[in-house]
């Protein structure tokens, strides 16, 4: 015991001291104060307070009907007939609407659409397989365990990766692209870069899951793939982004419809997001653990959920023919998503070894999340008030609001979650998974199922073949994911109660889960075969567009049917 | 096209705000550490090891961050006291691990020393816990006729082992129990 030793930590003792609320303090109140501003410089602009900005997704005289290319003529009439019955304002029948920038922008991003569209689809049915191995294996430990490539370990990262970035990146670069050209009013530009760009995403997925079976992984959630490979997906996000830069100089509205922010924000932060996290030789320690968590629950609230409510934002108002009901609030909650969700991620290290100013703040952010939540579910709710009966027509819809639904309660549950009390509980049981699907899959997947069923008519000119397809995904969805929520949750917390009781062996809060997991993985078969049925019903759609169908000729759709 | 710079303006700030929060000053708080005294560097089989446990994504399951009485009762489970930053300073990336499907095993070196019951552990987890749900890594061993010369025989528990003939461990076996018993953090936690 010396000076030296004594001197030293009484130095980092009053470096730490003193930099624990000035950190905090200066973070916390630069993203208030940064919000404040923001709001302050729009409004003063004069540009973006505007209440009747939910018009500009309508062509002139299009408000007040419908659209929903999921429906067949008589469908289409019922859901307006419904719709207009409700509140007296349906289409002036006499009005003829000019479509023609509508076909126009349409006609431009079909086969990038169609392109992403089809990737993601595979990924998602190669994500659920490897999902559905994994949900097994956690109840049948001892089943196809000869090979390296198919433990538990590596079919769960695999199924992590196909579903995230094969499926849900891919299906909601998809979406952005196809509404981008109707956003901005002008045609796709530069549908070059998006082609390269899914090959590249395509590639680095592919490779990346094969290394990751076969090989290894790095040892990091949510970026598992090496950078090498990795670096594709940067890549490849980035050149999807470039359509939007050559759009936006000839964007022919009079504003940014709030999804344009969504969307432009989400395809700016991806790259920056993943370059980041991924550059080599730039992180160490017990940092990378906060890095890790910066990223992991950043590609949610920076990339996932914008893109997700860009879809909402446009889709509901576009189905039941009236604009969002309050748009300032749906811009505020842009703004409050942007300054709270980035610094949300460390309550996954609640209780660990990291800084505990980190912690707190991650802490206060994630509950300070509530208020863009409450923007979007009151806006969307009054929107929809006095609409609900649609929801008996649109099948588009049902997908879309319960997906808004789940964001709601993903929402509210991961701000509860990141509290300590109850973390200490769900932190490291399948409650936190559980948790993952409910905002992964109850919320975003759903949304772009919904995307789908609207975009893919519009895309390959010709109706949904069988209707009832669509219906059957949706029940088995819906049910398998009902399943699989509720058993996870339930077990998930038994698992967390057992873990906190000192007097129970370690064992007891692995035998407690056994019965819970065999439910979840019935819940996965079911929303695996609701996948299928998805990933079929489009290549009927695909075959009757090429002549294919030999059952019945499959009505087209043409473009300039509303 | 005022509103689409606001909007580059904005996205940056806020990114820039998560990331000095959740990355910069992380890391010039824990870019300096030192290795506690008691704490050795990994060998060249620990490391071989390591890479096999990421690999085969034990961290999907097995955590190694034991927490402080006022998280849980890492303690009383015998997990070891409460990880500090200087305890991973060898560890590229930390496997810190979000899921405690199995039991933490930062000090599972000086919880279970024995090499024998890691080697059976992995052939056949239900040999020795019953009620696991851990995955059997039969892969990482060999079934023969009778062990070569040099080679690591694996002894296991009535009804676990073979009829007939050996189970001898492959060289990734051994390496990655020679990881676990380096997990062994018992050394007192650098004051801060």
């Amino acid at each position: 015991m010396g000076w030296p030793v004594f001197g030293r930590h009484r130095i980092r003792a009053t470096q730490f001291s003193m930099s624990i609320p000035a950190i905090l303090a200066s973070t916390y109140i630069i993203s208030i104060l940064g919000l404040f501003v923001f709001i302050a410089s729009l409004r003063k602009g004069g540009t973006q307070s505007r209440p009747d900005g939910g018009n500009v997704i309508f062509e002139p005289g299009e408000i007040g009907t419908v659209e929903d290319p999921s429906l067949d003529r008589p469908g289409r009439r019922a859901l307006q007939d419904s719709l207009s019955a409700t509140d007296g304002t349906g289409a002036d029948p006499n009005a003829r609407t000019d479509m023609s920038v509508r076909i126009e922008g349409d006609r431009s991003s079909r086969g990038v659409a169609l392109a992403l569209w089809g990737s993601a689809t595979f990924w998602l049915l190669v994500g659920s397989i490897f999902g559905l191995i994994s949900s097994i294996k956690l109840h049948h430990p001892d089943w196809l365990v000869n090979e390296a490539w198919l433990t538990f370990g590596r079919t769960r990262i695999v199924h992590l990766n196909a579903v995230a970035y094969g499926w849900t990146a891919m299906a909601a670069l998809a979406t952005a692209t196809w509404m981008l050209p109707r956003l901005l009013r002008t045609p796709l530009r530069g549908a070059g870069f998006s082609y390269l760009g899914t090959v590249l995403w395509n590639i680095g997925l592919a490779a990346g899951l094969i290394y990751i079976a076969t090989s290894g992984n790095e040892a990091l959630e949510w970026l598992e793939i090496p950078w090498r490979i990795g670096v594709l997906f940067a890549i490849g996000g980035a050149l999807i982004g470039v359509p939007l830069l050559k759009m936006l100089p000839r964007a022919r509205v009079d504003h940014l419809y709030v999804s344009v922010w969504y969307i432009g924000a989400a395809l700016f932060w991806f790259p920056i997001l993943y370059l980041v996290a991924k550059m080599p030789g730039l992180h160490t320690g017990i940092e990378y653990a906060t890095m890790n968590w910066w990223y992991g629950h950043n590609v949610l609230g920076y990339f996932f959920t914008p893109m997700a409510l860009a879809a909402v934002y446009y889709l509901v108002p576009k189905v039941i023919g009236r604009p969002i009901r309050s748009y300032d609030l749906s811009l505020l909650g842009f703004w409050t998503l942007a300054f709270f969700y980035g610094q949300v991620g460390a309550h996954h290290l609640i209780g660990g070894p990291v800084p505990s100013w980190l912690v707190t703040l991650s802490i206060v952010q994630s509950v300070m999340m509530v208020i863009p939540v409450i923007a979007f579910s009151v806006n969307q709710h009054q929107t929809m008030r006095g609409h609900f009966g649609a929801l008996a027509h649109s099948q588009v819809l049902r997908f879309v609001l319960f997906g808004a639904v789940m964001y709601t309660v993903s929402s509210v549950q991961g701000s509860m979650q990141a509290l300590r009390f109850i973390n200490n509980t769900t932190h490291f049981t399948h409650f936190t998974v559980a948790h993952a699907h409910l905002g992964m899959y109850g919320f975003v997947a759903m949304v772009l199922f919904g995307a789908a069923y609207f975009i893919m008519p519009r895309v390959l000119d010709v109706e949904w073949p069988r209707p009832r397809l669509i219906s059957l995904h949706f029940y088995l969805v819906v049910g398998g994911f009902a399943v699989y929520l509720m058993l996870l949750s339930v077990g998930g917390w038994l698992q967390g109660t057992a873990l906190l009781d000192a007097s129970r062996p370690f064992i007891d809060s692995v035998t407690v889960t056994w019965p819970y997991l065999q439910g979840r993985s019935l819940g996965g078969l079911l929303m695996t075969l609701g996948h299928f049925v998805f990933a079929w019903h489009l290549c009927l759609m695909i075959g009757a567009r090429l002549g294919l169908s030999r059952r019945r000729a499959v009505k087209p759709l043409p473009l300039s049917e509303i | 096209m005022d509103n689409a710079y606001r909007l580059i303006a904005g996205a940056l700030t806020t990114m820039a705000l998560a990331t000095s929060a959740m990355v910069v000053l992380p890391y010039t708080e824990v870019h300096r550490l030192k290795a506690p005294e008691g704490l050795q560097p990994y060998s060249a089989s620990e490391l071989r090891g390591r890479q096999q446990y990421i690999n085969l994504g034990c961290m999907t399951c097995h955590s190694q961050q034991p927490r402080g009485t006022e998280s849980g009762v890492d303690g009383s489970r015998g997990w070891g006291r409460p990880s500090v930053p200087e305890d991973y300073v060898h560890d590229a990336p930390p496997l810190l691990g979000t899921m405690r499907t199995g039991p933490d095993l930062f000090n599972i070196g000086s919880r279970q020393p024995s090499i024998d019951w890691h080697l059976g552990h992995l052939y056949q987890p239900r040999a020795y816990v019953p009620g696991s749900n851990m995955p059997a890594f039969p892969f990482l061993f060999e079934h023969k006729a009778q062990a070569g010369e040099g080679e690591r025989l694996v002894s296991l528990p009535e009804g676990a082992a073979p009829r007939t003939g050996v189970v001898v461990a492959r060289p990734e076996a051994l390496d990655l129990v020679n990881y676990l018993l380096a997990l062994d953090r018992t050394y007192p936690a650098p004051q801060q």
